[in-house]
C-alpha cells in the first residue's frame, strides 16, 4: 500500500473541505427546521388552531328550555316555570367539608342527599357543576345567595321546571318529565343527560314528542387551564328552545271532563267527528304530573300505587273493557247490511234459552223490532237476530267501526283489544265457533274487548258516516277521510234509534241535553265483569265495588248534524245509563254551553267535597298523616 | 468591531455584532419568560436576565484570554471536569439515585455542561499535537475516541441521554473537521445502526418510552407523548403571525408543559408565529455563521478546530432543541440556550462564545502564521 505523505498543506485543504461539508450540513438542518416550522404553522395551522381551541375552551351545557304543549286554542297544557336550584362547582370550592356542612344546614339536606352529592363530587370533572338541590323555595335560595362570599364554589341558579297547569286532568295524556336514568344515558350517550336540571319525557306525550320538545342545548363557554381551573367566561352559546307542539285537545273540556268524572275510575275520550281531532283524553283518577316532574315523594308514590282505582294506569290507551251494549248500533248496521229486515220482531220474555243455557235480559221488553231493541237495549233481540246472521260478516263490520283497531297516535303504548270472529276463534282458541259465541258477541261480551279510544271512534264513525281516524297533534298532516262503506240509509236508521235512546224514552232518557235545539244520540252499555249471583241479579249491583259492572256510554251531538262524539267508561259504575251517560251529557253540554255545564258541575262537586284539586290535596294530606301515624 | 475615535480602544475591539445578536436572542428569551410567567418578571425573567448578564460579562472577559493560555489549559481543564463527573457519579451512587449536579452552596454545578467546551478544547489540542501525517492512522482515532467515550459513558449512566448524545455529536464533529478518514464515519454510522437496538435494551424505561413515543407521538397523546403533542399544537396554532404577545393559550393555560424551559420555543412561536420563529432561528444561524467564520479565518490548527467545535456545540444545542420541540427528535431534555430558563445552557453557550471571541481577537491582533 502506498503511504501518502500528508503535509500541513493537505491538512489545510482537508480542513476547508470538511468545514464546507459541516457548514453545508448545518445549513441543511437549519433549512429543514424552518421548513418544519412553516409546515406546522402554515399548512397545519387550522388543524392545530382547532386543537388549541379545544384545549382552551370547555363547554358547560345549559339545558334547553323545553317546548310547550298547548291545546287547540293555544291554551298552555305543559309549560316551564322558573325555579331555584343550587349547584356546586367542585374546582372553585376551597373547603368542601365546611361548605357542604353549611349547605346542609341552609337547605336542610338529608343524609341521603349528602351521600349523593359526595359521590357526584368524586366523579365530577372539576369545572362541571354538581347538583346540590333543585326546586328549592325562594327563602332557601335567598339564604344561600346572601352567604355566597363565605361559600366559594356554590352556584345558586335560576332554572326552569316543567309545570302542568291542569295537573291530574292531563296526567295520562301529557305524561311527565324526569331526570334521565343511567340506562337512558347508556342508550343515548348524550352528555346533556349529565347536566343538572335536565329532564326528559318519561311518559305520555312528553315521552313520544321528546324529539320536538327537547330543543338544542346552549353552553356556557369557559376558558380553563390544563388543571381545570376556570380562567374566564366567554360568550355563551344560547340554547334553542324546544318546539311548541299544539294538540287537538280542548284544555277546557279536558279539565271539565276530569272534574265531572268525580271520584270514579274511568276513561273519557271526546272527538271532533269532522276531523277526528281528539278533544279530550281523560283517564281518572290520575296522579299529579307536577309531583313527578319534581321527583315524586315516597309517600305520594305509595299512595298512588296502592290505590285500587289505579291512578297510575292510563285507562284510555291501556284499559280494555267489554263493550257491552254499546256494540249494538254497530251490530244493527251489520244485520242491516246482511239484509235482515229492520221490521223483523222478536219477543223478549226476559230470558232466552239457547241449547241448555238460559241467557237473560234486564227485563221483559215484549215484542219489539230493531229500532226499539236499540232504544231499550234489548239483549234478546240481538241474541236472536245475531244467530240468524253470519258471525264472520257481523264481526267484520264491527271491526270496521273501530273495534280491535290500532290507531296512529303519539302515545307510548296502546292496547287495542279483540273482536272475536269464527276465524279468530279457530286461530287463537283452536275450536269451532259456537252459537253462544254469537250471543256473547252480539251484546259486546265474551271475547269482545275494546279500549276507550275505539269507543269514541265508533261513535264518531256512526255520527259522521265517515271513516274517521283519531288525531292528537294539530300539526300532523290531514288525510282525506273516506266515507264509511255502509249504506247511508242504514246509518240514518241507526242514528235515529240512538237519538231515541236519549230523547224518546230510551235507556238514557235521563241524559237529554239541556240545550234547546241540540239533541244527543247515544247508546248505553253495561259490561259484566262478574257472573251475578241470583241475589244480585235484580239490582244488577254486586256487593263489592270491584265486582260491579262497568258503565259505558257512547254519544254524538247534535243528533241531526253530528259535530262531537264521546266515548266514556266508568269502571264498576253499574248501569251504563246511570253512571256514564250523565257524564257524557254534561261534557257534551260543555261543548255547546259552558256556563250551563259549569252550573251542573257545581252542586256535584259540593256533594263530593270540593273540586278535583281540593279533593286530591286533602287525600294526599290524609295519606301522609296516616303514614306518619304508622311510622311514629 | 466598531472603529470610532470616541469609543475607547478595548470596547471598540469587542465583536459588537455578535454581542448584539446574543443580546437580541437573550431578549427574545426574556420576553418569552415574562409572558410564560403570566406577564411577570417573577419567577423567571429577572433571574434569567441576571444570569445572562453575569455570563455575558464572563464571556467578554474571557475574550482577552490568549490562545496559548487556552491551549495549555485544555488538558488540565478536561481532567478537572472529568474528576467532577466522577465525583457526581460517586455521589449518585452513595445517595442511591440519579445525580447530575454537585451542590456548592446556592450554585448547582453540572459538570456535564462543562464537559462540552472541555471536550472541544481537549480534542482540538490533541489534533493540534498530532503530526499531520498521522491523521489517517489509528493513532488519530483511538485516543480521541477514548477522550470522548469515557465521559460520554459517564454522562449516559447518570442518566442524561441528551447531554451524552450532544457530547458525542460535538466530539464526532471535531474529529470530522480534524480530518479523520470518511470511512470512520461510515463505520461509525454502521456501528450505530447495530448498537441502537443494544442501547435500546440498556435504556431506562422512561427513555425507552420516549424513543417509542418519538417514533409515534400520537400513540399516547395524554401520556408520555403529551409534551410533543402540546408543543406541536402551540407552534401550529400560532400560524404565521402568532396569537399576539401574552396571548398564547397553550402556555398560559398550562397545556404546554415545560413552556419556560425545554419547550420555550413553542411558547415563543405560539405568540409570535412563524415570523418570530424564523427570526430566532436566523439569529442563531448568524451566531453559528460567525463562529464558523472564526474557524475559517483561524491561523492555527488548534484555533481552527477549537472554533469549529465550539460552534458545533452551539449548533447542536439549538438544533436538537428545535427538532425536539417540533417533533423531529425524541424528547431528550436539551434546552434552547439563552432562551430557555436555566443557567447551565447559558453558561455553556457563554463559555463557548467567550472562547470563540478570544480566538477571534487573536486573529485580529496576531500576525498570520504561515501554514
Amino acid at each position: 500500500m502506498k503511504h501518502q505523505r500528508i503535509t500541513p498543506f493537505h491538512q489545510s485543504l482537508t480542513f476547508s473541505r470538511r468545514m464546507m461539508v459541516f457548514g453545508g450540513a448545518q445549513a441543511a438542518i437549519g433549512a429543514a427546521l424552518i421548513a418544519r416550522l412553516g409546515w406546522l404553522s402554515v399548512a397545519e395551522n387550522q388543524h392545530y388552531a382547532l386543537l388549541a381551541e379545544d384545549n382552551r375552551v370547555k363547554l358547560i351545557l345549559v339545558p334547553p328550555r323545553r317546548g310547550w304543549l298547548v291545546d287547540r286554542h293555544g291554551v298552555p297544557m305543559a309549560i316551564n316555570r322558573s325555579d331555584f336550584s343550587v349547584n356546586l362547582i367542585p374546582q372553585q370550592m376551597e373547603n368542601p367539608e365546611q361548605t357542604l356542612r353549611e349547605l346542609a344546614q341552609l337547605l336542610s339536606l338529608t343524609a341521603d342527599d349528602m351521600d349523593r352529592i359526595l359521590s357526584d363530587l368524586k366523579q365530577s370533572r372539576g369545572f362541571q357543576p354538581v347538583e346540590v338541590a333543585e326546586n328549592i323555595p325562594y327563602e332557601q335560595y335567598a339564604a344561600v345567595t346572601v352567604r355566597l362570599p363565605e361559600l366559594p364554589g356554590v352556584q345558586p341558579m335560576r332554572g326552569f321546571s316543567r309545570f302542568y297547569p291542569d295537573g291530574p286532568a292531563v296526567a295520562h295524556l301529557v305524561g311527565y318529565v324526569g331526570t334521565p336514568t343511567s340506562a337512558d344515558y347508556d342508550r343515548d350517550k348524550d352528555p346533556l343527560y349529565l347536566t343538572p336540571g335536565f329532564k326528559i319525557g318519561k311518559q305520555g306525550l312528553e315521552k313520544t314528542l321528546e324529539p320536538y320538545l327537547r330543543g338544542t342545548p346552549g353552553a356556557q363557554r369557559i376558558e380553563v387551564t390544563a388543571r381545570g381551573k376556570l380562567v374566564k367566561e366567554l360568550d355563551p352559546k344560547p340554547d334553542g328552545s324546544g318546539q311548541t307542539v299544539q294538540l287537538t285537545i280542548d284544555a277546557g273540556l279536558q279539565q271539565y271532563a276530569a272534574r265531572r268524572m268525580g271520584d270514579n275510575s274511568g276513561a273519557f275520550v271526546a272527538m271532533d267527528v269532522e276531523s277526528g281531532d281528539i278533544l279530550a283524553f281523560v283517564s281518572m283518577p290520575a296522579f299529579d304530573p307536577n309531583s313527578f316532574s319534581q321527583g315524586i315523594g315516597r309517600t305520594e308514590w305509595k299512595m298512588l300505587s296502592e290505590d285500587d282505582h289505579l291512578p297510575l294506569l292510563n285507562k284510555v290507551a291501556q284499559g280494555l273493557y267489554p263493550s257491552g251494549s254499546t256494540i249494538k248500533p254497530s251490530m244493527a248496521l251489520a244485520f242491516l247490511k246482511q239484509g235482515i229486515d229492520p221490521k223483523r220482531t222478536v219477543t223478549c220474555t226476559g230470558s232466552y234459552r239457547y241449547g241448555n243455557h238460559i241467557f237473560h235480559c234486564d227485563k221483559a221488553h215484549g215484542t219489539l223490532a230493531m229500532h226499539d231493541a236499540i232504544k231499550h237495549s234489548c239483549d234478546i233481540f240481538f241474541y236472536d237476530t245475531g244467530l240468524r246472521a253470519n258471525p264472520e260478516e257481523t264481526s267484520d263490520l264491527v271491526n270496521y267501526m273501530g273495534y280491535g283497531e290500532k290507531f296512529d297516535l303519539p302515545i307510548p303504548s296502546q292496547r287495542y283489544g279483540t273482536m272475536p270472529s269464527p276465524s279468530w276463534i279457530e286461530q287463537k282458541i283452536h275450536r269451532q265457533w259456537q252459537g253462544y259465541d254469537t250471543i256473547n258477541m252480539s251484546i259486546g261480551q265474551g271475547y269482545v274487548l275494546i279500549n276507550p279510544i275505539q269507543l269514541a271512534v265508533m261513535a264518531a264513525r256512526i255520527g259522521s258516516g265517515n271513516l274517521v281516524q283519531p288525531r292528537l297533534l294539530m300539526g300532523s298532516p290531514r288525510k282525506p277521510i273516506p266515507p264509511l262503506a255502509v249504506d247511508p240509509q242504514h246509518l240514518a236508521f241507526v242514528r235515529d234509534a240512538m237519538t231515541a235512546v236519549v230523547n224518546d224514552g230510551g235507556t238514557a232518557a235521563a241524559s237529554k241535553l239541556p240545550i234547546d235545539g241540540v239533541l244527543m244520540a247515544g247508546k248505553t252499555g253495561t259490561a259484566q265483569v262478574h257472573k251475578l249471583g241470583a241475589d244480585e241479579r235484580g239490582g244488577r249491583t254486586a256487593k263489592q265495588w270491584n265486582l260491579r259492572d262497568h258503565a259505558l256510554f257512547i254519544g254524538f251531538a247534535p243528533a241531526d248534524k253530528p259535530r262531537y262524539a264521546i266515548g266514556c267508561i266508568i269502571e264498576h259504575g253499574g248501569f251504563g245509563a246511570s253512571a256514564a251517560a250523565p257524564i257524557v251529557r254534561d261534557t257534551m253540554t260543555y261543548l255547546f254551553d259552558k256556563d250551563k255545564a259549569m252550573a251542573a258541575l257545581a252542586p256535584l262537586e259540593q256533594q263530593w267535597g270540593g273540586t278535583l284539586a281540593e279533593r286530591n290535596a286533602r287525600e294526599l294530606e290524609q295519606f301522609k298523616a296516616a303514614a306518619r301515624a304508622t311510622t311514629a | 468591531m466598531i472603529s470610532s475615535a470616541i469609543i475607547p480602544q478595548p470596547l471598540a475591539k469587542l465583536p459588537w455584532r455578535l454581542i448584539f445578536l446574543v443580546l437580541a436572542i437573550a431578549c427574545i428569551g426574556l420576553l418569552t419568560l415574562y409572558s410564560a410567567a403570566g406577564a411577570s418578571i417573577h419567577p423567571w425573567a429577572l433571574k434569567q436576565a441576571i444570569v445572562v448578564l453575569i455570563f455575558l460579562s464572563i464571556a467578554l472577559s474571557m475574550s482577552w484570554l490568549k490562545e496559548s493560555t487556552i491551549k495549555s489549559a485544555a488538558f488540565p481543564l478536561y481532567v478537572g471536569v472529568f474528576m467532577l463527573l466522577v465525583a457526581v457519579e460517586m455521589l449518585g451512587f452513595v445517595s442511591k439515585g440519579a445525580q447530575r449536579w454537585l451542590e456548592l452552596g446556592p450554585i448547582k454545578l453540572q459538570p456535564s455542561e462543562f464537559m462540552k467546551p472541555a471536550i472541544v478544547l481537549v480534542l482540538a489540542r490533541f489534533y493540534d499535537l498530532l503530526p499531520p501525517s498521522a491523521i489517517k492512522s489509528w493513532r488519530a482515532i483511538w485516543p480521541a475516541a477514548l477522550l470522548l467515550g469515557v465521559p460520554a459513558a459517564l454522562i449516559m449512566i447518570q442518566p442524561d441521554m441528551g447531554t451524552a448524545l450532544m457530547l458525542i455529536l460535538i466530539g464526532a464533529s471535531v474529529m470530522f473537521i480534524a480530518g479523520i478518514p470518511w470511512g470512520i464515519f461510515a463505520g461509525g454510522g454502521a456501528a450505530l445502526a447495530v448498537a441502537a437496538p443494544l442501547a435500546f435494551a440498556v435504556m431506562h424505561d422512561y427513555q425507552r418510552k420516549r424513543v417509542l413515543i418519538f417514533l409515534n407521538p400520537e400513540s399516547d397523546p395524554l401520556g408520555a407523548g403529551y409534551h410533543v403533542t402540546q408543543s406541536k399544537i402551540a407552534i401550529g396554532s400560532g400560524g404565521i403571525f402568532g396569537k399576539g404577545y401574552l396571548n398564547g393559550s397553550q402556555s398560559h393555560l398550562d397545556y404546554l408543559p415545560e413552556g419556560h424551559t425545554d419547550f420555550v420555543f413553542a411558547t415563543m412561536v405560539e405568540e409570535w408565529g412563524l415570523i418570530g420563529g424564523v427570526v430566532l432561528i436566523v439569529a442563531f444561524a448568524l451566531v453559528i455563521h460567525w463562529g464558523m467564520k472564526v474557524s475559517m479565518n483561524a491561523r492555527t490548527r488548534f484555533s481552527q478546530i477549537a472554533a469549529a467545535g465550539l460552534t458545533a456545540t452551539i449548533f447542536f444545542y439549538v438544533s436538537i432543541n428545535l427538532m425536539m420541540v417540533m417533533g423531529l427528535a425524541p424528547v431528550v431534555g436539551v434546552p434552547l440556550p439563552l432562551v430557555s430558563y436555566g443557567g447551565s445552557a447559558v453558561m455553556t453557550m457563554m463559555l463557548s462564545l467567550g472562547l470563540l471571541m478570544s480566538l477571534e481577537r487573536q486573529q485580529r491582533t496576531q500576525s498570520r502564521v504561515l501554514v
